[in-house]
């Protein structure tokens, strides 16, 4: 081969470079979002469920987030009634009512903490408020 | 190995059909939500056509104003920017030469040429602000309230246009730092936005009567037009009302009674 050593080298050197992050990150655990679900309103309930069964809430929660939004601003309907027939009120309020722990700051709250890890950026809080802004 | 077009056709048609089994089994699976339902609350006032009757005799003194105003204002976190550029309003005063704008005679009764008028939303049965929204942000309910989606409004501003009443805000600024007190049942809005009076639908849904009304003290009398028995239907075919600018077609659905008291 042509300047085979050179080529080889090059190569060996470019992959090297390129599996450097790889390398870099080995071995260092993924620790995962830090999600806090000992607020003091859902210690306090017996049946420790979301509106819908949590596994369905963690796939579908921003789903059911715009249908509540498009049943409630578009068509009036605000009242939410789940798979095993309770009733919710349609509001961001109603999370916040169990997801919320004014203990914590903003960013370790229980929604945050998530859209952080996944880079997830949704612009509800640019208009909805938490209870902690409405009180100043 | 050698394939002839007969055995690729079937392999490739296998591979497709899996592949879309797939996903359906995946899909399927996930994006089931077992028989959900969605309701109107039980205890909200309903109406075939709200209507609001502004009996201008009962406003009286500023206090009488800004009771009502600062009633709407406290409930939807309306910001007090303080400069009138841009000022953000859902009720406000208009003296009559502007809220009235052809009934307007050279010589008129002086308190009533002088005495501010209450001003909002028309909520118009023929709301040119809903026609001119190209993303249906301002839409028209089935009981006449024309009610905005923050979420959808683009900022465009053709509503704002297109309103013969100057009943639309544009927020020029952020309006969070301007809110005197947060509500959080209801939410701010954000740089960008389009916003006014939205007959309090928020309210009606919780069998409450609009904010204004509310703190009126009788001012302001809110109910439906289509129903005969109404207190807003009998005022209005019983009294003479005038409404801001009729000969648009828009049909406003706020009525003002002038000569009710001994003002006007």
């Amino acid at each position: 081969m042509y300047k085979g050593g050179r080529i080889i080298a090059s190569l060996v050197f470019v992959v090297a470079l390129l599996s450097l992050p790889f390398f870099y990150n080995m071995g260092k655990g993924n620790k995962g979002p830090v999600i806090n679900l000992n607020t003091s309103a859902i210690l306090q309930l017996a049946d420790k469920q979301c509106v819908e069964p949590t596994e369905w809430m963690r796939a579908n929660h921003m789903k059911l987030l715009l249908q509540w939004r498009e049943e409630a601003v578009r068509m009036g309907k605000t009242e939410y009634i789940n798979s095993q027939g309770k009733s919710f009120k349609i509001s961001l309020q109603t999370c916040l009512h169990c997801h919320y722990d004014p203990a914590l700051n903003t960013s370790d709250q229980f929604c945050v903490s998530c859209h952080n890890y996944t880079a997830v950026k949704p612009n509800c809080w640019s208009c909805h408020t938490w209870p902690k802004e409405a009180g100043k | 190995m050698s394939l002839n077009r007969r055995r690729f056709l079937r392999k490739a048609g296998m591979v497709t059909a899996l592949g879309l089994g797939g996903t359906f089994v995946i899909t399927g699976l996930r994006g089931k939500v077992e028989a959900s339902e969605y309701e109107t609350p039980q205890q909200g006032l309903v109406a075939k056509r709200w209507a609001m009757v502004v009996d201008m005799s009962k406003f009286k003194t500023k206090e009488d104003y800004n009771r009502v105003i600062e009633a709407c204002h406290s409930v939807h976190n309306v910001p007090g920017l303080g400069n009138p550029k841009d000022e953000i309003k859902w009720i406000w005063n208009e003296d009559y030469e502007h809220a009235f704008t052809s009934q307007n005679n050279r010589y008129m009764k002086e308190s009533v040429k002088n005495h501010p008028f209450i001003v909002l939303c028309n909520h118009c049965e023929n709301p040119p602000c809903v026609r001119a929204c190209p993303t249906e942000a301002t839409f028209q309910r089935p009981d006449g309230i024309v009610d905005m989606d923050f979420h959808r409004c683009i900022g465009c501003r053709f509503c704002m246009a297109a309103c013969p009443y100057g009943a639309r805000s544009f927020n020029f600024r952020d309006p969070r730092p301007f809110i005197k007190e947060i509500n959080p049942d209801f939410p701010t809005r954000t740089l960008g936005v389009v916003e006014k009076c939205n007959f309090c639908v928020e309210r009606l849904e919780k069998g409450l009567m609009p904010a204004c009304v509310e703190k009126s003290k009788g001012g302001l009398i809110f109910g439906d037009l289509d129903d005969p028995r109404s207190e807003v239907r009998k005022i209005v075919s019983s009294q003479y009302t005038i409404r801001r600018k009729p000969e648009l077609g828009t049909q406003p659905s706020v009525y003002y009674l002038v000569g009710g008291g001994d003002l006007v």
